[in-house]
């Protein structure tokens, strides 16, 4: 197992390295420097502050400066936070962004299999309709609706949790993020609980079991729940992904300072490192998670296992 | 409509409440909370850029001069001043009570110290050439400091309200050398102290207890809370979060007046909102005719009353009226009808040769935002209806259009916006300067040019005065650009906030204010 994490780890390398060239080459394309402002520099500033940050050379130079720095783990100084450095600003903003994307990664699993697997177990039922529609808005409606929409209703009309981020104290400013983040998600596995549930239990082997006559309850956890969880797992990594990136919405809506604020506020400010450094992280952080997903697939899953 | 009719009473009851109380109001006691647009990108002085971190800094700082509540000059950190009679040597007296947060005395040659490293090319500052007149700042002793300027330079003490202007520390510099502009290690020598900043959304200060007005401030702790989503803003102060918006979000804007219009402030500011012409290509190289006639065809009145209705004035000057010592002379037609106007703008195209079967074909570059888009549609419709002209309207991403406007390759017609940065002609006629770096259309006249000479020459104020006007009036007519409106500040203010005072330069140092119970 170990072997096949390593080589596996190996193997991403390239992946990572492809990922840096391009998001280099696309944030240097992009039109527009990260000193250009409407009150315009006078030449003499602009120049001494490009020198100051290296933009003044050539870009396969300034690849190889960056890259030197990355390979020591600098990922180098924030162009519009003048005295901060990109490792400063992902260490600040990420571990918010964490906590955000693992409450709501929690919330989304534990109700989407919950409310999955009542719907499949009661399937055609009035409960079953009623979940699944749910689940339908859920994925159609978009984050930046949902938002600020929950932000009228329990923070303005009825003043139960706070509309913003910044100064509320306590676990109520992660109420409304998380579950905006949370509800495309909890749709989503909701739905995919209950197609593989509905499949599973039509299967020889839960028939076997019936046949045995073992209790439905311990069917389901016993022999159902494990196989249903393939599917679902497997979407697991992607869902991380999409949380992740989610995330980028709901803290421009919640004011969060997360990482997926930097990204956007970087991307449109120019600030090519945060840009950059943000993309390494992620990137670097999926490929991780993927690992892991796999990982846990073959606990899960002996046949994969013995692949 | 009954939640409408709710909140216009509680509108009304807020609105009488009276400012003299400083009665604690539970946990909230004392806390100003005031939003943000952006982040500070640095809270060093010379190398901060945008006027939210100037926003921050003016908190936290002071410099020989001020400003009141109501944006006039007071003493800072200078108790008073003397001029020379030519107008070239300033002697500030500064107050021997002055001191930093860790208890030093503010003294005449750290703003010396901070002063050459504004200048100095290294530190490559935003706003070094904010001091190009001045020939040296000079301290005499710990308590007087010598400016001596190459040219009068009437606004001066309004320069030296600018954060790039306040003292340094020399000590914390000389330990923490550019990272000394964070909590914990910046030193203050205004009302507050920094003790936070999580980038991204919240800039905490703390009361200065060392500072030397400090019995004057009234609230223990300003947070400044980085929303950059004016809806967000919005939500956050309905729900009683946000004391003070730094902006109120224009498609709101007509609800919030109706709702929340005691608590709605709008004041003229030093702001230009404008097109601009690329004087350096066809066709709008040397061709003021049909420059002027576009000009004409922009009906001004009703841009500002349907279009952007947030209380904006419709600009027929480039410098905006209500600036210190200074009569903005207006376009030769403003006081014709939009129907005369366009009358004149008519013969105008023609004469430039364009027709009904020859129409003139131009690129509209603006940034994206909805204001920008309403505007650009406006106009595009104006110029159709007036004058035949084929607008393509060009939506860019603000970092591409500045590229586009500072390589002048491929801009034709571009928005762009002048704010002041002191309350004086020079700030805005200076842009149009050939050799100012801000000049976007890259407007060259040697007459221009030399007229700002000369008023740049002049002791006595009125004369001075005139050049510069002399000057608007003759660039005005050349037609670089086309003034739209004039700015005006919007800020939602709770009540429960006392000593707000609405002002030109959009200023509001939370040492003028106090916050009282309300309800």
């Amino acid at each position: 197992m170990l072997r096949y994490a390593l080589l596996r780890l190996l193997g991403a390398i390239p992946t990572l390295l492809l990922v840096i060239i391009l998001a280099f080459l696309m944030v240097h394309a992009a039109p527009g420097g990260p000193f250009d402002a409407e009150r315009a520099l006078p030449a003499d500033v602009a120049e001494k502050i490009e020198a100051a940050y290296h933009l003044d050379e050539p870009l396969p130079k300034q690849f190889l400066r960056y890259m030197s720095g990355v390979l020591k783990g600098d990922l180098g100084p924030s162009y519009r936070y003048r005295d901060r450095s990109v490792s400063e600003l992902i260490g600040s903003g990420f571990p918010v962004s964490l906590k955000l994307g693992l409450l709501a990664f929690g919330l989304a699993s534990l109700l989407g299999l919950s409310a999955g697997t009542f719907a499949a177990l009661r399937q055609g039922s009035m409960l079953d309709r009623v979940v699944m529609s749910f689940a339908m808005t859920g994925v159609s409606v978009p984050v930046f609706v949902v938002g600020p929409v929950l932000v009228l209703v329990f923070a303005v009309k009825l003043h139960w949790l706070p509309a913003g981020w910044s100064g509320a104290s306590g676990p109520a400013k992660y109420v409304l993020p998380v579950i905006t983040l949370a509800l495309p998600q909890i749709a989503y596995i909701a739905r995919l609980t209950r197609a593989s549930m509905i499949e599973v239990l039509g299967r020889d082997f839960i028939r076997t079991a019936r046949a045995q006559g073992l209790a439905t309850k311990t069917i389901i956890r016993i022999h159902a729940l494990k196989p249903t969880m393939l599917p679902v797992l497997s979407y697991m990594g992607p869902a991380i992904a999409a949380i992740l990136t989610g995330s980028v919405v709901v803290e421009e809506v919640f004011g969060i300072p997360g990482l997926g604020q930097f990204f956007v506020r970087g991307a449109l400010n120019r600030d090519y490192t945060l840009v950059l450094g943000i993309v390494i992280f992620y990137a670097a952080l999926i490929i991780v998670l993927n690992l892991i997903v796999d990982i846990l697939y073959g606990v899960i899953d002996p046949r994969v296992r013995q692949q | 409509m009954k939640l409408i009719r709710i909140f216009l009473f509680a509108a009304l009851l807020l609105g009488v409440a009276g400012c003299g109380g400083a009665d604690d109001d539970g946990d909230r006691a004392n806390v100003l909370h005031r939003g943000l647009a952006t982040d500070p990108e640095t809270l060093d002085g010379h190398k901060a850029r945008s006027t939210q971190a100037a926003d921050v800094l003016r908190d936290i700082g002071e410099g020989l001069v001020g400003y009141s509540a109501t944006g006039e000059l007071v003493p800072g950190v200078a108790k008073s001043w003397n001029v020379s009679d030519d107008g070239l040597t300033y002697t500030f007296h500064l107050r021997s009570d002055a001191k930093w947060s860790n208890g030093d005395v503010v003294t005449a040659d750290q703003f010396v110290f901070s002063v050459d490293r504004l200048i100095d090319p290294e530190t490559a500052a935003f706003y070094a050439q904010l001091l190009d007149d001045v020939v040296g700042f000079e301290a005499t002793d710990e308590v007087t400091l010598v400016v001596s300027l190459e040219r009068p330079v009437p606004y001066l003490l309004s320069l030296l309200t600018h954060p790039a202007t306040f003292p340094m520390h020399p000590g914390t510099f000389a330990e923490y050398g550019d990272d000394f502009a964070r909590p914990g290690t910046l030193l203050s020598n205004g009302a507050y102290v920094l003790t936070g900043w999580i980038p991204g959304s919240l800039v905490t200060l703390q009361r200065n207890e060392s500072y030397w007005n400090n019995a004057a401030t009234a609230i223990d702790e300003v947070q400044h809370h980085v929303i950059t989503q004016p809806m967000t803003e919005l939500a956050r102060y309905r729900a009683g979060e946000i004391d003070i918006t730094g902006v109120v979000p224009p498609e709101s804007f007509e609800q919030v007046k109706t709702e929340l219009g005691e608590q709605l402030h709008m004041a003229p500011r030093l702001g230009a909102y404008y097109y601009g012409f690329n004087l350096t290509k066809p066709p709008f190289k040397n061709n003021p005719e049909l420059r002027q006639a576009l000009s004409m065809a922009i009906d001004r009145e009703l841009l500002v009353e349907k279009i952007t209705g947030r209380g904006e004035m419709p600009a027929y000057s480039w410098v905006p009226p209500g600036i210190n010592n200074y009569a903005p002379p207006v376009l030769s037609y403003a006081p014709l009808s939009q129907d005369e106007r366009n009358q004149i703008a008519q013969t105008l195209y023609k004469a430039a040769g364009y027709s009904e079967d020859n129409p003139l074909q131009l690129e509209l570059r603006y940034n994206t935002s909805d204001t920008h888009q309403r505007t650009a549609l406006a106009i595009q419709s104006m110029w159709r209806e007036a004058l035949g002209v084929e607008t393509t309207l060009v939506n860019e991403e603000f970092q591409v259009l500045l590229a586009n406007m500072r390589d002048k390759e491929i801009t034709q017609v571009f928005r762009s916006s002048w704010l002041g940065d002191y309350n004086d002609a020079h700030t805005f006629l200076s842009v149009m300067q050939s050799d100012n770096a801000a000049n976007t259309p890259a407007y060259a006249s040697e007459e221009f040019d030399s007229l700002m000479a000369r008023a740049a020459g002049q002791v006595d104020l009125d004369r001075r005065r005139l050049y510069l006007e002399e000057a608007e009036r003759f660039m005005l007519a050349d037609h670089p650009v086309i003034p739209i409106y004039f700015y005006v500040s919007n800020h939602l203010v709770s009540p429960r906030v006392c000593g707000w005072g609405d002002n030109i330069l959009d200023y509001h140092y939370s040492q003028h204010l106090s916050l009282k119970a309300v309800e």
